[in-house]
């Protein structure tokens, strides 16, 4: 009884902070420390991981592509999970910061998975001896990439804001399934050429991490990233909350 | 300063150089747009109030 009761409580201060006001209050306390600690994750994290770290034995220099590679395709994926679970919430409450939060990841998603395919083709041409292949998981990406654009395409062409936002999170529920194909697609195919999870590597029998030289600057990296989203997130929900404030006001002035 | 990069200098470089381009570019339009925005809003509010 007294847990359901403080979950309650909990459930109602989390959406009391999705409130326009109280968003716009909390967002801009939190933004400046987002921004320098993304600055320094990133900055700090590609600079050590393109200066001062060797190469590998089998990928020479190449390897210094990691560090743009893996951080761009995990905030990709998981910047489509997070446009499913704003949607999902815009349906289920019509909770308007929450849908907001979606259109605003999609331009940042679109770009970060732009970046995992470009420097993605950039490795594989030496190393696999081709920019593409339609492998499961550069397939899957590259799908979850015109999801984003379809997206991104479909808030524009809709006049009425509910209708728009009816209609695009119903194609971010969709297009879930190639965010999670993406990331899981090596798992349960087994062509194709591109490998598993980078973090760890497999032979088959035992899984080993990537070696430390190359773990903890690709870890700031993924930080410096994940810290970059999050501010573009709270940048561009700001945007949208006072665009939506500004149409309503215009509206009003038309009217008058 | 600059490491060696061998025979992959051209790969390395255009990827560090075209995800530049790309993070500059989403940077850039999310702070103006925002700017924008925030400018044309408070212009209306101060209409609404005026």
């Amino acid at each position: 009884m007294a847990l359901t009761w403080k979950l309650s409580s909990y459930w109602d201060k989390f959406w009391h902070l999705a409130n326009p006001k109280v968003f716009m209050g909390w967002s801009s306390r939190l933004l400046p420390i987002i921004i320098v600690m993304a600055a320094f994750c990133l900055s700090t994290g590609l600079i050590w991981g393109f200066f001062f770290t060797p190469d590998d034995a089998r990928q020479g220099s190449t390897v210094k592509i990691i560090y743009l590679h893996v951080p761009a395709a995990l905030v990709a994926i998981n910047g489509y999970l997070l446009m499913f679970i704003g949607s999902l919430f815009w349906l289920i409450r019509r909770q308007h910061v929450s849908v907001l939060i979606a259109k605003a990841t999609a331009p940042i998603g679109m770009a970060m998975t732009a970046i995992a395919l470009l420097t993605g083709a950039i490795w594989g041409q030496p190393m696999w001896g081709t920019y593409w292949v339609w492998d499961p998981r550069l397939t899957s990406f590259f799908v979850l990439f015109l999801f984003y654009i379809g997206y991104i395409v479909l808030w524009s062409a809709i006049e009425d804001h509910d209708t728009a936002a009816d209609l695009t999170s119903i194609l971010a529920l969709v297009g879930c399934g190639f965010a999670l194909l993406s990331r899981y697609a090596v798992l349960f195919w087994s062509q194709g050429l591109h490998q598993g999870t980078t973090v760890t590597i497999s032979d088959g029998v035992q899984q080993e991490r990537i070696s430390d030289v190359f773990f903890q600057p690709l870890l700031l990296s993924m930080a410096g990233f994940c810290l970059l989203f999050l501010a573009l997130l709270l940048i561009g929900t700001r945007t949208e909350l006072r665009a939506r404030r500004l149409k309503m006001l215009e509206l009003r002035e038309q009217m008058l | 300063m600059m490491p060696d990069l061998g025979n992959y200098a051209v790969e390395v470089i255009s990827a560090y150089g075209l995800s530049s381009i790309v993070l500059g570019f989403l940077i850039f339009t999310s702070v103006v747009r925002n700017a924008r925005v925030k400018q044309r809003l408070a212009d209306a509010e101060a209409r609404k109030d005026a």
